[in-house]
């Protein structure tokens, strides 16, 4: 089974980290990653700029409207998220928990994927 | 993360907010900064245990403001103390009121509390200096380093420039839209002024001074998050950013000044460089241009090119050319001419600057791109004469080391 993982936190947190901070929990990440990639298990990691780099296309409107800034206003932000392929929803849940380990505080949905329209490979 | 990294960073990312809040409530900067240490002692014995609480700011506003009163009372011996235990029941539900109470308010906290330290009575290090102090949340000790002077001193600033603001009095209304642009306006300069600071600090001072840059940083994007669609937030955020990205490759092992043509691009920070363009790209989409926003197009200019000889020089020209239009100096003029000596030659440069030679007499990077041009053109003794000048203007020993390579060369090609 296909999953996101989105990631939310308070971005005022995340993004005061000192780089040695960021550094430390990135390395603690990548301890996991490592793991789930080996395994062939892990789709995609995604870290996001923060929100205030965020323009919002509304297409409620016609033509649809541009405005600054993310989607939603809201205490802790999407920052980032994964595409995992596992068994089931407990080894997902098992994944999150290990990420908490690493990168605890915030919280983590856990997505199931509908569709998954694999791209070329850029970055 | 340990717990107590947890804590110190979430109590450093709801400062702004807190200490503006409880600004507003006691009209006082020294009761309110009380209010929020005594808070933050409670949160250091709470938290741990408890967990961190949903929303760390209305937690610190609520329970500084209880602290404060409590005080009050004491002092006046009107009622006993309340059980701490008993606070802290309440805890939850009044931070979910004062969260609704002070939603609406969290944008005029922050920029009062920001706008506060700009007073035109204080000399701008001493701006810098209280806003690293009471919005950023920095010890005496830690602004005392970063602008090299001992902690004594800076302490008596400090507390010299509370007293000129405790004396100004500050308008705690809500600001009207005017009011509010310009407050912004103010506060955005003092940014710069903090980001400048660090900016402005030689290969060996870079470790303590280069964090105002990271922290000047970290006060445009709160501000940017609160006024999501003002352009020159967002221009004067992303030029930081696109400065700052360069930080790695702007010195030498010994310590030199590399100019941007000779800097290892690959040392730049592409994550910093990414966020700048995002929002330099944000920002044009308003088509109302200001000079952060001018500034920052220049330094993304710089930052798309992979090699020196790829930078749109001319493009670098017009930016420069719009920017002395809307904020006339000599030393726009004078970067100006840089780009037209890329773009047109050394010659049509030094025509560009010959009439700034009484206003910028004192200037180092005058002299310094003078005899630049003058080199280039092969006016030796002239140049020579420049670099002298320059040399005895130099702010930095760095800054006259890099001269000095300039007259080597010109010795050896005349040699």
């Amino acid at each position: 089974m296909q999953y996101a993982i989105l990631c939310y936190n308070d971005e005022d947190i995340v993004w005061s980290w000192s780089k040695e901070e960021d550094d430390a929990v990135m390395a603690r990440l990548g301890v996991v990653h490592d793991r789930l990639i080996e395994q062939g298990k892990f789709g995609a990691g995604i870290r996001l700029l923060p929100t205030t780099a965020a323009t919002t296309l509304r297409k409620n409107a016609d033509p649809p409207i541009v405005v600054d800034g993310p989607y939603a206003e809201t205490k802790e932000q999407l920052l980032g998220f994964y595409i995992i392929d596992v068994e089931n929803l407990e080894e997902a849940l098992d994944v999150c928990r290990e990420l908490t380990k690493a990168n605890p505080g915030g919280a983590y949905e856990v997505r199931p994927l509908a569709l998954f329209v694999p791209g070329t490979q850029i970055g | 993360m340990s717990d107590l990294a947890w804590i110190d960073a979430a109590i450093t990312a709801a400062r702004p907010q807190a200490v503006g809040a409880l600004l507003r409530y006691f009209r006082d900067l020294d009761t309110a900064e009380e209010a929020f240490q005594d808070a933050c002692l409670r949160a250091l014995r709470k938290w741990p245990a408890n967990g961190p609480p949903r929303d760390p700011a209305a937690w610190l506003i609520m329970v500084g403001r209880n602290a404060a009163i409590d005080a009050t009372r004491r002092r006046k011996k009107l009622t006993a103390l309340p059980d701490e235990e008993q606070l802290s029941d309440l805890e939850d539900a009044e931070a979910a009121l004062a969260e609704g109470l002070d939603g609406a308010h969290y944008r005029d906290d922050v920029l009062r509390l920001l706008f506060i330290c700009c007073h035109p009575d204080l000399p701008t290090t001493q701006q810098i200096a209280l806003a690293l102090r009471i919005v950023s949340g920095l010890s005496v000790r830690q602004i005392a380093r970063a602008f090299l002077v001992g902690e004594s001193a800076m302490e008596q600033r400090i507390t010299r420039a509370k007293r000129v603001i405790g004396g100004a009095g500050v308008a705690f209304e809500a600001p009207g839209p005017v009011e509010r642009a310009e407050r912004l306006g103010t506060v955005a300069a003092m940014v710069y002024l903090v980001f400048n600071e660090g900016y402005s600090a030689g290969a060996a001072e870079a470790a303590t001074r280069g964090s105002l840059c990271e922290e000047a940083i970290r006060l445009a994007r709160l501000l940017l998050r609160m006024f999501q669609t003002e352009p020159e937030i967002m221009g004067l955020t992303a030029l930081m950013l696109l400065q700052h990205s360069r930080a790695r490759a702007r010195f030498d092992a010994e310590g030199a000044v590399v100019l941007l043509d000779d800097q290892d691009r690959s040392l730049w920070n592409r994550e910093l460089i990414a966020e700048g363009l995002a929002l330099i790209d944000k920002a044009m989409r308003h088509q109302r241009p200001g000079a952060y926003q001018i500034q920052a197009a220049i330094a993304a200019t710089h930052a798309r090119a992979e090699r020196p000889e790829d930078t749109n020089w001319a493009a670098i020209d017009r930016l420069y050319a719009v920017l002395e239009r809307i904020e006339p100096s000599p030393v726009v003029t004078l970067n100006r001419a840089v780009a037209v000596s890329k773009t047109q030659g050394p010659e049509a440069a030094l025509a560009l600057i010959e009439p700034l030679g009484n206003r910028l007499s004192g200037y180092f990077h005058f002299f310094g791109a003078r005899g630049a041009f003058l080199m280039q053109l092969g006016r030796t003794r002239e140049a020579r004469e420049a670099f002298g000048q320059a040399i005895a203007l130099a702010n930095t020993p760095a800054e006259a080391a890099h001269i000095r390579q300039h007259l080597d060369r010109l010795a050896a090609d005349s040699s």
